[in-house]
């Protein structure tokens, strides 16, 4: 009997050792959660405030009249026409350039290239180009488009620029869409006797796009608020007219003059505005951040959604 | 002898002789990773409209093995055969640097371990085989896909959908398209590497089924690390140890009289 209860005693002195251990291990957690919570809160109350801040200055300059309007002298007048539409132009050569460039490496890097110390260097070079400067590119792309090939400061010029900034971000979304693809499947398909580009072409490819796209959207969003190398190139601050329109009512009915057009673009223009004095710019550099902001968030949203289509018939 | 491995065995009458006819044989055949050497100076015959069996420990070079057939390991680099596979009846070395490994994976077909689908419809998954050589003409690849399925014991399943996502298939439903997959381009040989190793029983047993009925039409080499498997399904049966192939024969006889105290330790159980 005697036993039995100094045995018990001792059981519970056991687990009490055991409980008091576990809880102040637990007591790391709960540091390390409040930690995590405050930096987390930190960054997204900074950019909540940003956002509001720029939103009450510039939401009551956000009309129609902004939109369709070219820059002017007056505050009041001024809109962002020429911006907007110098953005998606030279976004779309971005795309038109960095896509195939980009696609075309990623997938030669996995699926062509031998493996040797040469491609090892190709692969860190492609991944530390990701973290150059961006006004780096635009120096470059002065020397090369504008002097060397004579492009002029122009919407191709701007376009192969920022496909330049981008195209590591497509290399690297390419590489890991398609590393993510089951050695099962690339054996299946060789084992039916597919060769190497029926492999890539039937295979590799279509099953890699979500990714590939999800990577070209995100570069372009990035793209779109770069200014230091579209200022390097030397794009205009103030103009009031438009590139001609890629496509006319007349044979051949598409026109490629707009891509030598002088332009400006979203964050250019807003750079302009807030280096005015008047008060009444500032509003109008806000309600440009703002669109450009929405333009982002609508491109990253974008990317989520194109994932979750092509994703949903590919399981593994 | 072990009282499972004797209920295990089917009853077959004993091959006629005349009636064999090699498909394949490997001749010294070694094989290495890199420096690694995992097959090591290996002879089998692989005999037409059989089922050849490879059985053996976990790491002992089955697959290694199995895969020099059609030329895979020529995917990666670092990779080396050397010694012959010879096949028939044209009596070329399918190994030779010359043969072009596409040539061989398009007279030997493959079903793996894993089913692998692709993720496509089940239409598209059986007619790639003949997308890849150019085969487009919607009455023949419609024909040779239903011909396949059947063959592969799945048309009834899937006729009505054959447009869905194979993913969307059972597992077991899944490795019987793979086999309609490999079946619908008329390959000379057939490879499976463990393919129910993945299954439940019942998806086993149909696959088993159909491995019995597919040795009419083609020739068969199959992996597996079940022995009464080896034991109901194969006519021949190579058992191999680290690299090597320790004893080779007729199914029954491996299963009954193994010649080799190694082999008989592994099938009885005392080893493996
Ligand atoms: N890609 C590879 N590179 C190097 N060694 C390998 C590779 N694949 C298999 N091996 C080795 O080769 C031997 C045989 O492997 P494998 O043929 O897969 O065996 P099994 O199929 O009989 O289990 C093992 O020792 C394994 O570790
Ligand atoms: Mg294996």
């Amino acid at each position: 009997m005697g036993a039995t209860t100094t045995g018990t005693d001792l059981h519970a002195g056991k687990l009490r050792a055991l409980r008091a251990l576990i809880a102040s291990h637990k007591r790391w957690d709960l540091f390390f959660a409040s930690v995590g919570v405050l930096a987390l809160m930190f960054g997204i109350l900074a950019f909540v405030a940003l956002f509001f801040d720029m939103a009450v200055d510039g939401v009551p300059r956000i009309t129609p009249d902004f939109f369709a309007s070219f820059p002017s002298r007056r505050a009041e007048n001024a809109g962002i026409l020429s911006a907007w539409v110098g953005s998606t132009l030279v976004m779309l050569v971005t795309a038109l350039a960095a896509v195939p460039l980009g696609v075309g490496a990623g997938v030669y890097l996995e699926e062509y290239a031998p493996r040797n110390w040469m491609t090892d260097v190709i692969e860190i070079n492609v991944t530390n180009l990701a973290g150059v400067p961006s006004i780096v590119y635009g120096l470059l792309a002065l020397g090369l488009f504008v002097y060397q090939f004579g492009l002029g400061q122009s919407i191709l010029t701007a376009g192969l620029t920022l496909a330049l900034l981008i195209l590591p971000v497509v290399i690297v979304a390419t590489r890991e869409a398609i590393r993510a693809i089951p050695v099962a499947i690339r054996e299946g398909a060789y084992a039916l006797g597919a060769s190497k580009w029926q492999t890539t072409h039937d295979h590799i490819i279509p099953y890699s796009m979500a990714g590939i796209l999800t990577g070209v959207i995100i570069g372009l969003a990035r793209a779109i608020g770069e200014t230091a190398p579209i200022i390097t190139i030397g794009a205009l601050t103030f103009i009031a007219f438009l590139p001609p329109p890629p496509v006319q009512a007349t044979a051949p009915f598409v026109n490629f003059e707009w891509l030598t057009s002088p332009f400006t673009v979203m964050p250019i223009q807003m750079f302009n505005w807030t280096s005015r004095p008047e008060e009444a710019f500032q509003a109008n550099a806000a309600a440009a951040g703002l669109v450009l902001v929405v333009m982002t968030l609508v491109m990253n949203a974008l990317a989520i959604y194109i994932r979750y289509r092509l994703r949903r018939n590919i399981k593994w | 002898m072990s009282a499972v491995l004797k209920t295990a065995l089917p009853v077959r009458e004993s091959p006629a002789p005349e009636s064999l006819a090699l498909k394949a044989e490997a001749k010294g055949l070694d094989f290495y990773y890199g420096a690694f050497k995992a097959l090591k100076n290996l002879h089998m015959p692989v005999y037409e409209k059989k089922v050849t069996a490879l059985i053996g420990p976990s790491g002992c070079g089955k697959s290694t093995f199995l895969r020099s057939f059609n030329r895979m390991h020529d995917l990666y680099p670092g990779n080396r055969y050397q010694g012959e596979i010879r096949m028939y009846p044209d009596n070329v070395n399918i190994l030779a640097p010359d043969v072009d490994p596409i040539e061989v994976r398009m007279r030997i077909s493959m079903v793996f371990q894993k089913p692998n689908p692709f993720p496509k419809t089940i239409y598209e998954n059986v007619a790639y085989g003949m997308r890849v050589r150019n085969i487009n003409r919607k009455s023949t690849v419609d024909e040779k896909v239903e011909k396949a399925l059947r063959e592969a014991a799945l048309w009834m399943e899937v006729k009505d959908r054959l447009h869905d996502l194979a993913f969307n298939l059972s597992g077991g439903q899944q490795q019987r398209l793979c086999i309609a997959r490999a079946l619908a381009t008329d390959p000379e040989m057939l490879l499976f590497d463990e393919p129910t190793s993945a299954l439940d029983p019942i998806a086993t047993a149909s696959i088993e089924e159909l491995v019995d009925e597919l040795r009419q039409r083609v020739t068969i080499l199959i992996v597996t690390h079940n022995m009464q498997q080896a034991a109901r399904i194969s006519d021949y049966t190579a058992y191999m140890y680290l690299g090597e192939i320790i004893e080779f024969g007729e199914t029954d006889q491996i299963f009954i009289k193994p010649r080799n105290k190694q082999t008989e330790d592994y099938i009885t159980g005392r080893f493996g």
